[in-house]
């Protein structure tokens, strides 16, 4: 059985929706939550992938590019953010985190 | 043909089973490691598509900077897992039936999608026969051509991302003994040294 579009777009979309689990699992522990952010974002690629193959279309590789450029941004200034919390408030609780409604 | 049929099933299955170890591990560590297996993983897969390019950005991308961005700063915080863990199981349901409601709309969008006709001549920019330019070859030719005002701005997001990520974490503390090279250069001989007349036996 020859391996196609379609088995690509299952595998990430199981991948995606860990993602989203995780994000429920977790819902008190920031940096597991910012992990499957990074879950979801690899999925994303892996579709953008999988189309530009299936298509013979190079701009989707371009895409997911400008997505994995994306991704280290978030990840750096969400670590950063979160290293600034913990210093303030010695932990890094989502539910605190209300606090910092005005 | 079978060889890749082979390798597909083994990195996604690695893949699944790394991501789901990763948002139900107890120690972040190892969740930041089963990540990391994950993205090697994914890479393969891009590998098994043909994007070798993308495939070693991912690995350098995600495996060599945001991973280990993730491990700083889970072993540098001095945090209670265990107490963050809890109210685990308590989640589980709701967030199983999120899941699963999601999972079903995607089958349902994977069971029911077809090519138009007219996509594969729709090719923004067709990819080129391998004999003629490699992976990377023809994604460098279209992107400093064609994109190359999305790549600079994919620069500057990366710039404002390190700034305001250093600009974030700064901090001057008190109590920190710099060294102060303008000061130890301005010492004259007059202020520091003092010479005094020691009596035999008295000492100073």
């Amino acid at each position: 059985m020859a391996i196609g579009l379609g088995h690509y777009l299952t595998v990430a979309a199981i991948l995606f929706t860990l993602g989203i689990f995780g994000i429920f699992l977790n819902r008190k522990n920031v940096i597991i939550i910012l992990m499957s952010v990074e879950m979801m974002l690899l999925a994303v690629n892996l579709n953008l992938i999988a189309f530009s193959v299936h298509l013979n279309d190079l701009v989707g590789q371009i895409f997911a590019m400008i997505i994995l450029t994306v991704a280290a941004a978030e990840a750096a200034i969400g670590l950063a953010i979160l290293v600034v919390y913990f210093r303030n408030r010695g932990s890094i609780r989502v539910e605190d985190i209300n606090m910092m409604k005005g | 043909m079978i060889v890749q049929t082979i390798a597909f099933y083994v990195f996604s299955a690695i893949l699944v089973a790394s991501g789901v170890m990763v948002i139900s591990a107890r120690n972040p560590v190892h969740s930041v490691l089963f990540l990391i297996l994950a993205f090697f993983q994914a890479a393969g897969l891009a590998v098994l598509m043909g994007a070798e390019f993308l495939a070693m950005i991912l690995v350098i991308v995600y495996v060599g900077a945001v991973a280990v961005l993730f491990l700083f700063v889970v072993m540098m915080l001095d945090i209670n897992f265990k107490e963050l863990r809890s109210g685990f199981l308590q989640y589980l349901p709701f967030g199983a039936l999120i899941g699963l409601i999601l999972l079903v709309e995607l089958a349902v969008v994977l069971g029911a999608w077809v090519t138009a006709p007219a996509a594969p001549q729709a090719a923004g920019a067709p990819m080129p026969p391998l004999d003629q330019a490699t992976n990377t070859e023809a994604l460098g030719q279209l992107l400093y051509t064609h994109y190359v005002y999305l790549f600079q701005a994919s620069g500057i997001v990366l710039l404002i991302a390190m700034i305001g990520a250093i600009v974030l974490t700064l901090r001057s503390r008190e109590g920190v003994r710099k060294q102060n090279v303008g000061a130890q250069l301005a010492r004259r001989r007059e202020e520091v040294v003092v010479i005094r007349k020691v009596p035999t036996g008295g000492g100073v």
